[in-house]
């Protein structure tokens, strides 16, 4: 690749030694060698990026300058682009074409960026691996038999392999940030309405946002400057004002505040990786910060929490694929037929059991008869079997329960609460420090299938992530160098509501400390 | 929490799934697995903790209600199964 990352293009750029349209055909050829293998693009918009490329030089020439023009983007698809297909990894969606632009796309466009394709992911985001995307897992570009990370593994996979300069990934509870440092790029999960979510398929919507994943902090930060900002087509986008965020690379950590929760140096994280996080925390002491222990003591009811609230919201949220207005359908003869093969099939035996005397059993069956549901009924529930994979009915199922009468109290409201509690302890916190720094993940990126049929050890894979979700707050990872298995490692970053540019200019200064 | 195979099957009504018999002990099992790890909340003392709904503190956002024509009906049906080009159709559901 000749300019792999942002910067370098654009310097390139600059000194007219390449244009956006040779840029463009370098990715191509790049994904065209690689993809086969990881499988980290569903479909590429060779047409769409060469146009806008082209464009863009023609403005280019004319001396309009955007100040990401010539940044090659993969977007995950979950994310709507007009005209486009938008498959959120499922077979429910495979048909399904955007009527229009997510606000994050749009803004990146008007700034210059070139959207080349759009990545894998796990089915609707719901996954911590990219294994149960209905495209097919996506492979780890360092070591091709281990994960990418979910649920944006195409997108970190893409970065990483020099498939993009950057791609968009969307963090529920660590779909961003787990990828990155598996991957070992960098990953931003920006707070909770910073980022429209208009044109973002939803998946848990007090949870879901939207931010980019790169080679380098100042690649990220511009991203997010395109991107951030209130938008009338999303209520919940916070109308608070959009710093610089590549002012905030001061290079300098002097007498920045750092916590170390000691929640997340606890049981069950890699010794190597512990090891390696407290390295670049010496570091980054040595270089004027001032570090200091700290507790939030909810920390390990996060995962529960976040489970009973996340699928509570998904299950509501995918109750709008019912194969009427959109989606998969099932086929309605088929389904009619087999509905009329157990009415037949009912009835008969109703007649028997009569026959024979057996007044119960002929009750009983008239109830199931009375009982039997209408074709549009069934019409749903079979488009929704065929059409989901196994973990989101997984989901829906868990929500479902949490939300139906007699667990409510239980589950879904006790969880609430404690969301409350996690909140506070990162208010609390943050009293003390400016910053928070922890492991991004308890191990190195694991081998693919080793966790698919064990849901419950999936979902504890996310235990350093899914505390920024219910509380909000941004987190950034960033490499902290690799492990002795190969694989990379990474850093999270957590910091105030809003305060995106404090973890930039810190962990900008962390990646280049070594 | 262990999750009955009678519940799976009217969880999965209410959620209009369906499993076959084998699939609703897997799941049985599974969802038990989850619930019983979810009850480790029952462990925090909520008394007197506000239920939290959303993270961000803003309510009623307004915006002008101004008519705009985003999507045409022939864009809005162009994702429907099935339709008469004017409305989308579903089986009969009255007899």
């Amino acid at each position: 690749m000749p300019y792999p990352t942002f910067s370098d293009a654009q310097r390139a750029l600059k000194n007219d030694e390449t244009s956006c349209e040779a840029l463009v055909s370098s990715f191509l050829d790049r994904i065209e060698q690689r993809n086969d293998e990881l499988n980290a693009f569903i479909e590429l918009d060779e047409d769409g990026a060469r146009n806008h490329a082209r464009y863009l030089d023609s403005q280019r020439a004319r001396g309009h300058e955007r100040p990401l023009a010539g940044l090659i983007v993969g977007v995950k698809d979950v994310l709507c682009m007009r005209g486009r297909k938008v498959t959120c990894g499922s077979k429910m969606l495979s048909c399904f074409e955007s009527l229009i632009d997510a606000t994050a796309l749009k803004r990146l466009r008007d700034a210059g960026a070139i959207f080349i394709g759009k990545t894998n992911c796990d089915e609707f985001a719901m996954g911590s691996s990219n294994e149960t995307s209905h495209a097919g897992p996506v492979r780890n570009p360092v070591d091709p038999t281990r994960v990418p990370g979910g649920s944006s593994g195409g997108s970190a996979a893409a970065v990483a392999d020099g498939m993009a300069h950057a791609a968009l990934g969307t963090d529920t509870g660590g779909s961003i940030r787990q990828p990155a440092a598996f991957c070992g790029v960098v990953g931003l999960k920006p707070t909770y309405g910073r980022v429209s979510r208009y044109g973002l398929v939803a998946y848990a919507s007090s949870f879901d946002t939207i931010g980019p994943m790169a080679h380098s902090v100042e690649d990220v930060a511009r991203l997010l400057e395109a991107m951030a900002g209130p938008d009338p087509n999303d209520a919940t986008s916070a109308d608070v004002p959009v710093p610089s965020y590549t002012d905030a690379l001061t290079n300098s950590v002097e007498g920045l505040r750092i916590g170390l929760p000691k929640e997340y140096f606890a049981e069950g994280l890699d010794e190597e990786i512990q090891e390696m996080v407290y390295a670049k925390v010496r570091r980054l002491k040595a270089a004027g910060a001032t570090v200091q222990e700290v507790s939030l003591p909810h920390t390990d009811y996060g995962i529960a929490a976040y489970y009973i609230l996340t699928t509570a919201e998904a299950s509501s949220n995918l109750a709008r694929y019912d194969g009427v207005r959109y989606g998969h359908r099932a086929d309605v003869k088929e389904t009619r037929d087999t509905l009329q093969a157990e009415h037949q099939q009912l009835k008969k035996s109703r007649d028997t059991a009569q026959a024979n005397g057996n007044a119960e059993r002929a009750k009983a069956l008239q109830e199931a008869l009375d009982a039997q549901e209408s074709l549009l009924n069934r019409l749903y529930a079979d488009t929704r079997t065929e059409g989901f994979g196994t973990e989101v009915k997984r989901r829906i199922m868990l929500g479902t329960y949490v939300l139906s009468s007699g667990y409510y109290d239980a589950y879904y409201e006790k969880a609430q609460r404690v969301r409350t509690l996690i909140r506070n302890d990162f208010d609390q916190a943050f009293e003390a420090v400016d910053v928070l720094i922890t492991p991004a993940t308890p191990t190195p990126a694991f081998e693919l299938g080793s966790k698919v049929d064990d849901p419950l050890a999936m979902y504890l894979n996310d235990v350093y992530t899914v505390t920024a979700n219910l509380a909000g707050v941004p987190g950034l990872v960033v490499p902290a160098g690799t492990h002795s298995s190969g694989l990379p490692v990474g850093m999270q970053l957590l910091g105030r509501h809003f305060d995106e540019a404090t973890l930039l200019q810190v962990g900008d200064v962390a990646m280049n400390l070594s | 929490m262990a999750i009955s195979k009678e519940e799976v099957q009217h969880i999965a009504r209410l959620a209009r799934l369906r499993f076959s018999d084998e699939e609703q002990d897997q799941m049985a099992e599974e969802m038990s697995q989850v619930l019983d790890y979810m009850d480790t909340l029952r462990e925090v003392d909520t008394a007197g903790v506000p239920p939290m709904a959303h993270v961000l503190t803003q309510e009623n956002v307004f915006r002008d209600d101004e008519v705009e024509q985003r999507i045409k009906r022939k864009d809005a049906l162009s994702n429907a199964p099935e339709t008469d080009g004017t409305y989308v159709l579903v089986p009969r559901v009255i007899d």
